[in-house]
């Protein structure tokens, strides 16, 4: 039988995957898009599962602001990708490091 | 019904409808030849607005199903905002025109940020607390990295991006562990099912994720890694606005939901917010001393200022947040001056932000280097000035909640702290001379604004103007 804890368990699996793919991540920022885009659908199927166990909408009414706000980030999110590979020529993690920190 | 409902939302939909006028007007009709009538008319009714949010005194009313509140709290935080982000459109304009960032797009982005901004401080759910949110921050990506020729702007852009979108991940993580756990995202449903004697794992880490997203937004240590690289990297009108308007939003917000929420979780999040707070007084304080950068000191200097406004929301009283509220409002007054000066800091017409550039200052331009004295002055609390006043206020605020530590922290941090504004002032007025010192400002409204927030740093002393009977008001809206 799956129950809620399966669910929850898997969501907190997907979103630690995309926390450490933020940061052990070396190579290409497309990367972190899909990273973020990982750790925003771990909540999407926290958020279902919940609504689905306590037999409220509300759940799944955020999952689908979720979903349009992270379509509105990635095209903002690749927006600026693109311009910083007009300046920089690469979009490798470790070329963003014109300002120290 | 729907007709109260939108009547509570007028100002924000007045915003959000004028944006996509001239949105339209921009596209349409002139392009960037347009940008200065539409920045000023954009600033106009910002002010308006604001000056609304400070005549209406209805009681706290709610709209859409408790979604949404206007009570004193958010007026007073939308006041500040709406008239903050006027004051910067207006002094950034001649910068944005002189150095080719005069595109019509630039009001329009602000306006979206400040609809956001309102949005974030008048939630009562977690739902509009994370599209408000998202407005805003999305719309900031996007002028952080206007500048789309320079590789610095960009850059900034996509480190406060991708960072920035970490932060709504972790946020909307604790916020769907706090749905499953109390079953609704309200925040007076939310307060209703906690139970101080026993609560939850799930909704204790809920509540830390959602207030370690909020932190980033504040920039308050350990999650202010980005605040130096995007204060840097943006233009500096951008920096401007940055550091100003979303900070009082944030700080709202994290009061709303600390005390509208999780009020009776009290003793948990007294203890997170008054490390975050003393960590970043001290990190502000320590780490700013180095910088050779301005802009990347005032990014040191917002950090630090962020710790010292998180003393009165620890303290988790009317008082303290009074204390807090008043903290931001004096905040506000002396970044968006400071800022007026750094956008007036030219060499040969070319922007400098190096402060080796100030030396000489207080004897080739006394009236200015006198209005950042006064003003750097502010900022690091030297007593007779309003700067002073407001840490006095946090201060009081902590030690009346009997969080003694924290005041005495709060001192000592703003000892070592004013070390490098008066660095500042030393290099104005003692610094070595040199060959090259900074061009006679040409804009009467950057020296303007720079000389009135240094008048208001030594008039306000009188009576604050009034400001803390207006905050409290608002305070006690919302603790009860």
């Amino acid at each position: 039988m799956i129950g809620i804890e399966h669910y929850l368990t898997t969501a907190s699996i997907l979103f630690v995957i995309g926390i450490f793919g933020l940061f052990l991540n070396r190579k290409n920022v497309i990367i972190l898009l899909m990273s973020i885009e990982l750790m925003l659908l771990a909540v999407n199927i926290n958020l279902v599962a919940f609504s689905s166990y306590l037999g409220d909408l509300v759940g799944q009414v955020f999952t689908l602001f979720i979903l349009t706000v992270a379509a509105a980030e990635a095209a903002i999110g690749l927006a600026i990708i693109v311009s910083f590979f007009r300046n920089r020529g690469t979009i490798a993690v470790e070329d963003v490091n014109v300002m120290k920190g | 019904m729907i007709h109260n409902d939108l009547n509570l939302i007028l100002p924000e939909i007045v915003l959000s409808i004028f944006a996509m006028l001239i949105l339209l007007i921009g596209v349409y009709r002139g392009q960037d030849k347009k940008t200065a009538i539409l920045t000023f008319s954009t600033a106009g009714l910002m002010f308006v607005l604001g000056v609304w949010m400070i005549i209406d005194t209805s009681l706290s009313e709610t709209a859409f199903n408790n979604m949404f509140i206007s009570d004193a709290f958010s007026r007073y935080a939308k006041a500040l905002i709406l008239l903050s982000s006027a004051a910067v459109l207006v002094m950034s304009l001649g910068y944005m025109l002189r150095h080719n960032l005069g595109r019509f797009e630039y009001p329009i982005l602000i306006i979206f940020s400040v609809v956001g901004m309102m949005f974030m401080v008048s939630a009562n759910d977690l739902m509009v607390l994370y599209l408000g949110l998202e407005l805003q921050s999305l719309a900031l990506y996007v002028v952080t990295s206007m500048r789309r020729e320079s590789l610095k702007s960009t850059e900034a852009g996509m480190k406060y991006f991708v960072l920035g979108a970490l932060s709504s991940g972790l946020l909307l993580y604790g916020a769907s562990l706090i749905y499953g756990y109390s079953g609704s995202t309200n925040f007076q449903a939310i307060i209703a099912s906690l139970d101080s004697s026993s609560v939850s794992l799930g909704l204790m880490f809920g509540m830390i994720l959602l207030v370690a997203g909020l932190a980033f937004k504040i920039s308050a240590v350990p999650f202010h890694m980005w605040t130096p690289d995007v204060y840097e990297g943006s233009p500096t009108p951008i920096t401007a606005f940055l550091s100003t308007a979303p900070k009082i939003a944030a700080m709202a917000l994290f009061a709303r939901v600390v005390c509208d929420a999780f009020y009776v979780l009290i003793y948990d999040w007294q203890q997170v917010v008054a490390i975050m707070s003393v960590l970043s007084m001290f990190v502000g304080a320590i780490a700013a001393i180095g910088q050779t950068n301005i802009k990347r000191l005032m990014a040191y200097s917002s950090i630090a200022h962020m710790g010292y406004a998180l003393i009165g929301l620890a303290s988790g009283t009317v008082l303290g947040l009074q204390a807090m509220l008043v903290y931001m409002a004096i905040y506000v007054v002396m970044n968006i001056g400071t800022f007026a000066f750094i956008m007036s800091m030219e060499r040969d017409g070319q922007p400098v932000t190096d402060i080796g550039s100030l030396t000489q200052l207080g004897v080739n331009q006394p009236g200015r280097a006198l209005a950042m004295l006064v003003l750097l002055f502010s900022l690091a609390g030297v007593p007779p000035l309003v700067g002073f006043f407001g840490k006095l206020y946090v201060l009081r605020a902590a030690y009346d909640a009997g969080l003694i530590w924290l005041a005495v922290m709060g001192v000592l941090a703003s000892v070592i702290g004013a070390y490098y504004y008066l660095r500042l002032v030393y290099l104005m007025y003692f610094g070595e001379k040199q060959d090259a010192s900074l061009d006679v400002v040409k804009s009467p409204v950057l020296s303007g604004f720079a000389a009135t927030a240094a008048v208001v740093m030594v008039v306000g002393i009188i009576n604050l103007f009034g400001i803390e009977s207006a905050a409290n008001l608002a305070a006690s809206s919302l603790v009860n």
